[in-house]
């Protein structure tokens, strides 16, 4: 797979705790998500999955391994990546349309140039008309609407999801999980999901990276054979439990129950 | 009158309303108090008094000119504290090595009443508005510097996280998250010391100067003009009222996002 957008090879990371202990959270992780592809990370809580995540955004360094992005070895954050955090984490003193367009004024770029597409990215999002809403006016799931439109305002070619609708409940998760799907593909972007979630992760993916935790390591890679695009009434077809049912079987394997919940 | 403006008065009413009241009646059984008991005026004269003082000072221009030295004082004492408080939280907020370095001092000089310092100061700087300025800014700055390394710490790593996936730099950081973040912080500290500006301008006054509203109630005490003195006390009361009144008005447009922040009291 030399096309990958994001390749990872052999990465491992050691954290030194506070009684000089070291904790290998990460072990010899390797993988490769191509163009277009809609790849999930799923594993349990303290796998180390938020540490790849923080890897792949540039935000942690002191690991051993390549990750290289878009053809580049990754030093620090890569403009190729846009990431969503599990919290929206808006800046509450901006307007929707002002926090969609921060990353134009971080990177420097044509404020003037990037404004309709800011506009156009929340039209994306089911965001048209709340221009000019703060943060503290919205419900949780339309602040991590404004999240994935900034994330993907500077036109990067990845978007990287890290547990983005943990926060929400259960209706407003499922509905944006469909959401996720069609913005997705409608934005032409490539994705990298990191959950706890397994329904989430089939629902969503190409192919699910199944993770197991101490040490932090991927122990299998599932395909999601089933056809896009997918509307929440998959959940009851027969591939899709049993896909469940697999993923499952490998993290109980690896020594650790997960999330299967959609719709509970 | 519209619905929402009519709203607005009846509100705007039921604030203001219940406090008018409640001062009326206490100057009204002072003024009886104090005609009827036949308390010596020396010791506690009567509002109507008082308010022929107030009027009389400000018809003769006395007031309006001492007024004007402290307020000026308590003014630049307040730019350079505000200016002080913030800079400094920010490099300390910054640097945890000037954070432990300077963390005694700054714990000795907060516990020490800054009051003390006022006849060194006027030693220092003279009897003119300097002395004064420096008395109040001194007095001033700490709760700006306290608020300000408080504010800087409080922004949500969230944040922070979001810019440094940008590759924001430092300063970008400091500008877009840390220092907006700690705006709300800033702001009750802000709101402490345009108070405290006020007692180190009058201290200052009280300790050696030629002018300004501190220096007329020594003026008035030595020659036994209770009802001045107790004007001028009304004077500053105001003024201090307006000065809070101001700092909120200003948080409000500013921090319309924010919930306003109480500062844990030293």
């Amino acid at each position: 797979m030399s096309a990958s957008l994001i390749a990872v090879r052999e990465l491992s990371k050691v954290y030194p705790t506070a009684g000089g202990e070291r904790v290998q959270a990460l072990s010899r992780i390797t993988l490769d998500v191509a163009p277009g592809e809609f790849v999930s990370l799923v594993g349990p809580s303290g796998c180390g999955k938020t540490t790849v995540m923080r890897i792949l955004a540039g935000l942690l360094g002191g690991y051993t391994g390549s990750v290289v992005v878009g053809g580049r070895a990754l030093h620090g954050p890569s403009r190729d990546i846009g990431v969503v955090f599990q919290d929206a984490n808006l800046m509450p003193w901006r307007n929707v349309l002002a926090n969609v367009m921060l990353p134009v004024e971080v990177l420097g770029l044509d404020r003037k140039a990037m404004r309709p597409r800011a506009e156009a990215l929340l039209r994306l999002v089911g965001l048209a008309g709340f221009e000019r809403k703060l943060p503290g006016e919205l419900s949780g799931g339309m602040r991590q609407r404004v999240a994935i439109a900034r994330a993907l305002v500077h036109d990067p070619a990845i978007l990287l999801l890290d547990e983005p609708f943990g926060a929400l409940d259960a209706m407003t998760r499922d509905s944006m999980n469909v959401e996720l799907a069609r913005i997705a593909a409608e934005a032409g972007k490539t994705v990298f999901l990191i959950t706890h979630s397994i329904a989430e992760s089939v629902f969503l993916s190409d192919r699910v990276l199944v993770m197991s935790s101490r040490p932090g390591r991927i122990v299998d890679a599932i395909p999601i054979e089933l056809p896009r695009p997918r509307g929440l009434d998959i959940i009851a077809a027969p591939a899709f439990a049993a896909t469940v049912l697999r993923i499952r079987g490998l993290l109980e394997e690896g020594g650790a129950p997960a999330t299967v919940t959609l719709a509970h | 009158m519209s619905p929402e403006a009519a709203h607005r008065w009846r509100r705007r009413m039921a604030a203001l309303l219940p406090p008018a009241l409640f001062l009326a009646a206490v100057l009204s059984l002072w003024e009886l108090a104090a005609r009827r008991l036949g308390l010596d005026p020396l010791i506690l004269p009567a509002p109507t008094d008082i308010l022929a003082q107030l009027l009389a000072g400000f018809r003769s221009g006395l007031y309006p000119v001492h007024l004007g030295v402290t307020l000026l004082q308590a003014g630049l004492g307040f730019v350079l504290a505000v200016a002080a408080g913030v800079g400094l939280g920010a490099l300390v907020a910054r640097s945890p090595l000037l954070e432990r370095t300077l963390n005694p001092f700054l714990i000795a000089f907060e516990a020490m009443p800054k009051i003390a310092l006022a006849p060194l100061v006027i030693v220092w700087f003279g009897y003119g508005i300097g002395s004064k300025v420096v008395l109040a800014a001194a007095i001033a700055f700490f709760p700006v510097l306290v608020s300000t390394i408080l504010g800087l710490r409080a922004c949500e790593p969230g944040r922070i996280d979001v810019l440094r996936a940008l590759g924001a730099t430092p300063g970008q950081i400091f500008r877009l998250a840390r220092l907006p973040s700690a705006l709300p912080y800033i702001f009750a500290g802000v709101n402490v010391a345009v108070v405290f500006v006020l007692l180190g301008s009058i201290v200052g006054e009280f300790v050696g100067a030629k002018q300004g509203l501190g220096t007329l109630i020594l003026y008035a005490n030595e020659n036994l003009e209770t009802a001045q003195t107790f004007s001028i006390l009304a004077v500053l009361a105001a003024l201090g009222l307006l000065l809070h009144l101001g700092v909120e008005a200003l948080r409000r447009r500013l921090l319309f996002w924010a919930e306003p922040v109480e500062l844990p009291r030293a």
